[in-house]
């Protein structure tokens, strides 16, 4: 087990560092100048233009060589300095983000165990039983493949412009004032809603699919017909095959973590609901690359730690990892 | 190969295949009367068929780019304006058509690009073996856990001018891990094989074992990952373009979503303007995935309908 947690932690550590070095190197090296951007959108006189130039440039730590650039540019990110944003100057760039990330965990955390938990429930039961199997498998199909704002889109558009049942926009009525009353939590739900469910239906197909087609090749494995064989109830032999087939699905949500997050993010843009997405894209609007810098980071972090969680819930279900035996890679 | 990693190959994909040899004459041509019988496989060509006829033939119908204001501001689909104008007059159906071609210019790109890295580090890892695997397999793991849309967007924010070719190119560069997982996994099972180690013995190098050996004995896999990856890319490239970071020339179908929320059609209730564009990657990637299980039914006997 320390060599399953040591290995997964040695991968961590060198995707924060590579995604670090990224976020360093990308700014510096990609054809145009990003103070130039900022200064030519401003249109400043020249001499003003020219201090701005010279702040600028000391807020980016261009006077210095590359290598103290690059140390500097960790010690500022240990002290969780991430600059200063342009759109909200003179905020911290930390300050804002950090904001922003309850409302996208709210729609991220329970949409993904919400979404995983049902979807394999209902695969298991529809699997090699005809006429669900024959609904669930292209509803399921279609829905994986809907693009996230799509679908966001279409809620929107059914449930709060037409029949009116939801807010279109925001975290929240510009007519609450945010506080602990039942009123403003209700509010708030009612803004949620709509965003989460268009997370969940996505995430919903797929997991639906994938544990379908996971219980059918563990139905036609051998220790399956063995039971039969024995004369196994039809029930047990698929509870065991619902146990296998988990192992798979948990490896699998690991591996849709980063679909996920970029599936939160535009649905939050659909709804202008204030989280990280609708961050992003104000920050792209305004050019605030220090911003989108920060969001980078924060979003590689807020993977990585779900991948950890991923991780230790796989040795919580698979023994072969807790008895050192090479059960996950 | 350990359990888990036949496991993660299920799990990576939504229609999971597992290779089946189908060998020899005989067998090809079952899978081709299999196949011809196969009505998922028939139904999801079909409707692929049909969007790459649209995207091919459907900017031939019209006398205007997707981005000339060449008509009245909001109309409703009509015989005149089949798909409806934008806010700003622009033609949607235009817009619709030179979308689905970036859209499927993505998805061979993008997916085909992974597809060959995923194969190249795959087969290396796996058949190597070594330091090599060692190497392959920490950078798979790496790329694997950094969501591609975070450095697409950092990447994407910093590009002045941004075509759709620049971005199929950086969605293949970073969507190859779980691919290159799974070959590698299925390389490792088929490189002990009695056949393999004959030619080994008969003194053929190893890209030749690879390609002449192994390859011939997973093509139906690699087949259906490329499918997958096609529908991946896709998908990624409607998202970066919804965020505002597509191609600043010309029009795609994120694009067209995108500029549809930014410029209110939701309130305004102009569902001509978002439908069509969501409706065409639903259909084209949905119908991709039903293919992959027909053709998952073709190549694996166990799998058909009793």
């Amino acid at each position: 087990m320390r060599r399953y947690f040591g290995r997964k932690l040695l991968i961590y550590a060198v995707t924060f560092f590579v995604a670090v070095t990224v976020d360093w190197v990308i700014p510096r090296f990609m054809p145009g100048d990003p103070v130039q951007t900022m200064l030519a959108r401003a249109s400043l006189r020249p001499e003003a233009s020219q201090a701005m130039q010279a702040y600028y440039t000391g807020v980016f730590g261009l006077d210095v060589p590359l290598w103290r650039q690059y140390l500097n540019f960790w010690g500022a990110l240990v002290h969780g300095d991430l600059g200063v944003s342009i759109w909200l100057f003179p905020q911290p760039v930390t300050g804002i983000i950090l904001r922003a990330i309850p409302y996208t965990l709210a729609l991220l955390v329970p949409a993904i165990l919400l979404s995983w938990w049902a979807g394999n429930k209902f695969g298991a039961y529809a699997a090699r039983r005809r006429w669900l199997d024959n609904t669930v498998l292209p509803v399921g199909y279609v829905l994986t493949a809907t693009p996230y704002m799509w679908l966001g889109i279409l809620l929107a558009w059914a449930l709060a412009t037409e029949a009116r049942l939801f807010p279109i926009a925001g975290g929240y009525s510009f007519d609450v004032e945010p506080s602990w009353s039942p009123r403003f939590a209700g509010n708030l739900l009612g803004h949620w809603f709509l965003p989460f469910a268009s997370l969940f239906l996505v995430g919903f197909g797929g997991w639906a699919i994938g544990m379908r087609n996971l219980i059918i090749y563990e139905l036609e494995a051998d220790y399956a017909h063995y039971l039969e064989a024995l004369g196994a109830p039809q029930r047990l032999v698929r509870r065991y095959a619902y146990h296998n087939a988990l192992l798979p699905q948990l490896t699998g949500l690991a591996l849709q973590l980063g679909v996920i997050v970029a599936g939160a993010l535009v649905t939050e843009i659909v709804f202008s609901y204030p989280g990280l997405g609708y961050l992003i894209l104000q920050a792209i609007n305004n050019q605030d690359f220090f911003l989108i810098q920060g969001a980078f980071l924060f979003i590689i972090i807020g993977v990585l730690v779900a991948n950890f969680c991923v991780d230790v819930a796989y040795v919580l279900v698979d023994p072969r990892t807790r008895t050192g035996m090479r059960g996950a890679t | 190969m350990t359990v888990s990693d036949a496991d993660e190959l299920a799990a990576a994909t939504p229609a999971a295949a597992t290779p089946v040899t189908v060998a020899g004459v005989r067998g090809r041509r079952e899978a081709l009367q299999v196949a011809r019988r196969n009505r998922k496989l028939l139904v999801g060509l079909a409707v692929v068929l049909v969007f790459l006829a649209v995207a091919v033939v459907g900017p031939l119908l019209t006398d205007h780019g997707p981005n000339e204001y060449v008509g009245p501001p909001a109309q409703r689909p009509s015989a005149r304006w089949w798909f409806g104008t934008t806010m700003f007059g622009q033609d949607v159906f235009a817009q619709f058509a030179h979308g689905l071609r970036a859209t499927f210019l993505v998805g061979l790109l993008g997916g085909g690009l992974a597809a060959v890295i995923g194969m190249v580090v795959g087969f290396t890892a796996g058949y190597r073996g070594g330091a090599a695997d060692e190497a392959l397999s920490m950078l798979t793991n790496v790329v694997l856990v950094i969501p591609t849309l975070a450095v697409l967007l950092i990447i994407a924010t910093y590009l002045r001018v941004r075509g759709v070719v620049p971005e199929a190119i950086f969605i293949g560069l970073f969507s190859w891990p779980w691919v290159a997982r799974a070959i590698r996994a299925q390389t490792f099972s088929l490189r002990t094989r009695d056949f393999v180690d004959l030619a080994r013995l008969s003194g053929v190098g190893g890209a030749r074992i690879v390609l002449r050996e192994i390859v011939p004995n997973m093509s139906s896999y690699l087949f259906m990952t490329f499918i997958l990856l096609f529908g991946g890319s896709v998908l990624m490239a409607a998202t970066l373009d919804f965020i505002g970071l597509g191609p600043t020339e010309g029009i795609s179908l994120g694009l067209m979503m995108n500029n549809a929320v930014l410029w209110s059609a939701l309130p305004l209730g102009m569902w001509w303007w978002f439908v069509p564009p969501g409706l065409g990657i639903t259909m084209i990637v949905g119908a991709l995935y039903i293919m992959n299980v027909g053709l998952d039914e073709v190549f694996n006997p166990r799998l058909r309908e009793l």
